[in-house]
């Protein structure tokens, strides 16, 4: 049934050409050179998430003696020093890069999963579903997202990391399902979407061969500035304390970090560690999603 | 679309969001485990006393009955009472009023640092546009989102109070002690309006009327001062708007690290102890100081920019 196969877009910019794949088209991608410092910074990044544990010098898991080694200098034993109990910095800081990306990772995938379908669908079929969905969204915009997260950490005595990932989702989507929304408004007028519909393709087709790809771009840049921001909020959630209890996080560290302010040797390099990693994260994110956006998303492309 | 209808219309959403998160929040907290009754009678309370505080939170009614007298509570301004004991406890209200100066303090001397430290910075980058002078004032900008208030904060702290010990700590009050936590959060908004206030100069110093003013012989610092920026502004005040409504319901870490009772360590501390009252009480009064700024925000956009109101 090749007659009904949609029309290919006109080609030009982002448009997907039929055949490309994923990897063609990254190396069709221009990106600016600060956008590609930006995705190393993520790669090191990932390397330390994925493989940290495994170069981490010191096992955490074994208390050492607290009253010998705790509140150390950096040494040749210990490159960064200690922790208050005496554990190794290095180490915290390479299980804090596990912690952070699986987080990270989890609360995105999940967040627009769902964000990115309730945007299609109340683009697509508007009128009451429209109205109810961006209502829902205005409430939870209506109100300081961190706010919303500490309340649902707070209900569990100990939050693992079920709980933090759900109470990073519970709001994290809003932002997938605004930008997916908004192209798929634009999206729906164009003429491979009334062509589709006018050979009978069925609001499933539509929505999952003609409109979900092509908003790909634009979701992807939100996926980038998204995961800085995943980071941001849970570190600053382990901050107050209510981050996940079974993982050592750069949050943590950074609150360990103050309550040691007298031990001035000691305060610099560990409020400078966990801090510059989420720097260094954050920072990745927000270059990369720059270029990505000045390449992909229409609306800036052209711009500057 | 008439200011009349446009301010209904948002006024309506606006109340709705309210309402809608009002009800979130009634529901969240009923649904989620944990008992605040075990929480505010402590382990050893005899189910008389159980039943004093339940029936002091209204939890031995039903649930639309609770939700009918937390509407209640609004209306007649107490927003609830504190149990286990309403008579002794300030109600929720003169809670959240007594927490609100020192954040409405800290908005005001953030907001205005930000805006100090953002318009020379954005001015500039966008002046030299593509010059090094372009990128050293954007990722000085920049490092203001990226570095983490978790961090940063701490490390005011650190060098003006333990340091160099010009300033007041997080124990002590007076203006001064409202320099450096003001300090932490206007760099952080900062970046934000400095990036706007590049891209919405970059965009007007290339209108017609900014060539016409130097075709005059206009002095340069004119055209900018002038032409350019008073143009420019608008949606750089949109943002700082928006900022600063965010800033009223509680910079929470800041207000966590500098000590500083403000509404956003009132509400954290209300849902760690299951304070529900206050928690449900402080939750309406942020969303709505959030929902009239960002109203009031589009308002004085429209009347400042003929084009949108015509557009």
């Amino acid at each position: 049934m090749t007659i009904l196969d949609p029309p290919a877009p006109p080609s030009g910019g982002a448009e997907p050409r039929g055949s490309a794949t994923l990897l063609g088209r990254m190396k069709s991608w221009k990106l600016s050179p600060s956008a590609w410092v930006g995705a190393v910074m993520l790669l090191v990044f990932v390397i330390m998430g994925l493989f940290g544990p495994w170069l981490a010098p010191y096992d955490l898991s074994v208390l050492r003696d607290e009253t010998k080694s705790a509140y150390e200098g950096a040494s040749s034993a210990h490159w960064l020093g200690t922790d208050t109990n005496g554990r190794d910095t290095l180490s915290q800081l390479l299980w804090g890069a596990r912690s952070a990306l699986k987080l990270g990772v989890i609360v995105v995938a999940i967040s627009s999963v769902i964000g990115l379908a309730v945007g299609t669908i109340a683009g697509w079929f508007r009128g009451a579903v429209d109205e109810v969905l961006m209502r829902f969204v205005d409430i939870l915009m209506s109100f300081p997202g961190i706010l919303l997260n500490i309340a649902i950490v707070a209900v569990v005595a100990r939050p693992g990391d079920g709980v933090v990932i759900l109470a990073l989702c519970a709001n994290g989507w809003v932002g997938y399902a605004r930008v997916a929304r908004g192209q798929v408004l634009a999206l729906r007028e164009r003429d491979f979407v009334l062509a589709a519909v006018a050979l009978g393709a069925s609001n499933r087709r539509v929505m999952f061969k003609h409109l979900v790809p092509n908003i790909m771009g634009p979701a992807l840049v939100q996926i980038t500035f998204g995961f800085g921001g995943v980071i941001l909020v849970e570190a600053a959630l382990s901050f107050l304390g209510l981050g996940p209890q079974t993982d050592y996080t750069w949050g943590s560290m950074l609150d360990q970090a103050r309550t040691a302010m007298w031990n001035t040797e000691w305060f610099r390099i560990y409020v400078l560690v966990p801090g510059i990693a989420i720097i260094w994260v954050v920072l990745g994110a927000n270059l990369l999603g720059d270029g990505l956006r000045d390449r992909l998303d229409p609306r800036h492309r052209g711009r500057r | 679309m008439s200011i009349g209808s446009f301010l209904l219309r948002r006024l309506g959403s606006g109340a709705l969001a309210i309402l809608g998160v009002s009800i979130l929040v009634f529901l969240f907290l009923h649904i989620v485990p944990g008992d605040p009754v075990d929480h505010l009678a402590g382990g050893e309370a005899t189910t008389e006393q159980r039943k004093k505080i339940e029936q002091c939170m209204g939890l031995d009614q039903s649930m639309p009955a609770q939700f009918i007298d937390f509407l209640g509570n609004i209306v007649d301004g107490t927003l609830g009472h504190q149990c286990p004991d309403p008579k002794n406890k300030p109600t929720v209200a003169a809670r959240i009023a007594e927490a609100f100066p020192h954040t409405l303090a800290l908005a005001v001397a953030g907001m205005l640092v930000a805006i100090v430290l953002a318009l020379p910075l954005g001015i500039i980058a966008a002046i030299k546009r593509g010059t090094w002078v372009d990128t050293l004032a954007t990722t000085t900008a920049l490092s203001g989102i990226a570095i983490p208030q978790m961090m940063f904060a701490p490390l005011l702290l650190y060098i003006g109070f333990v340091q160099l010990r010009w300033l007041p700590g997080p124990t002590e009050t007076g203006p001064a002690a409202l320099i450096l936590p003001a300090l932490a959060v206007g760099t952080h908004l900062m970046a934000m309006l400095a990036r706007m206030t590049r891209s919405s100069m970059v965009e007007v110093l290339g209108e017609d009327f900014i060539r016409t003013a130097r075709a005059k012989g206009l002095p340069e610092s004119r055209v900018i001062g002038v032409h350019a920026l008073r143009n420019a502004l608008l949606p750089v005040i949109t943002i700082a708007g928006l900022q600063f409504g965010s800033l009223l319901s509680g910079a929470i870490i800041i207000e966590n690290v500098f000590a500083r009772p403000g509404l956003g360590d009132t509400l954290l501390k209300a849902i760690l102890e299951r304070n529900y009252p206050v928690v449900q009480g402080t939750v309406l009064v942020i969303a709505f100081i959030y929902v009239v700024v960002n109203i009031l925000v589009d308002l004085a956009y429209g009347l400042a920019d003929p084009r949108i109101r015509r557009g």
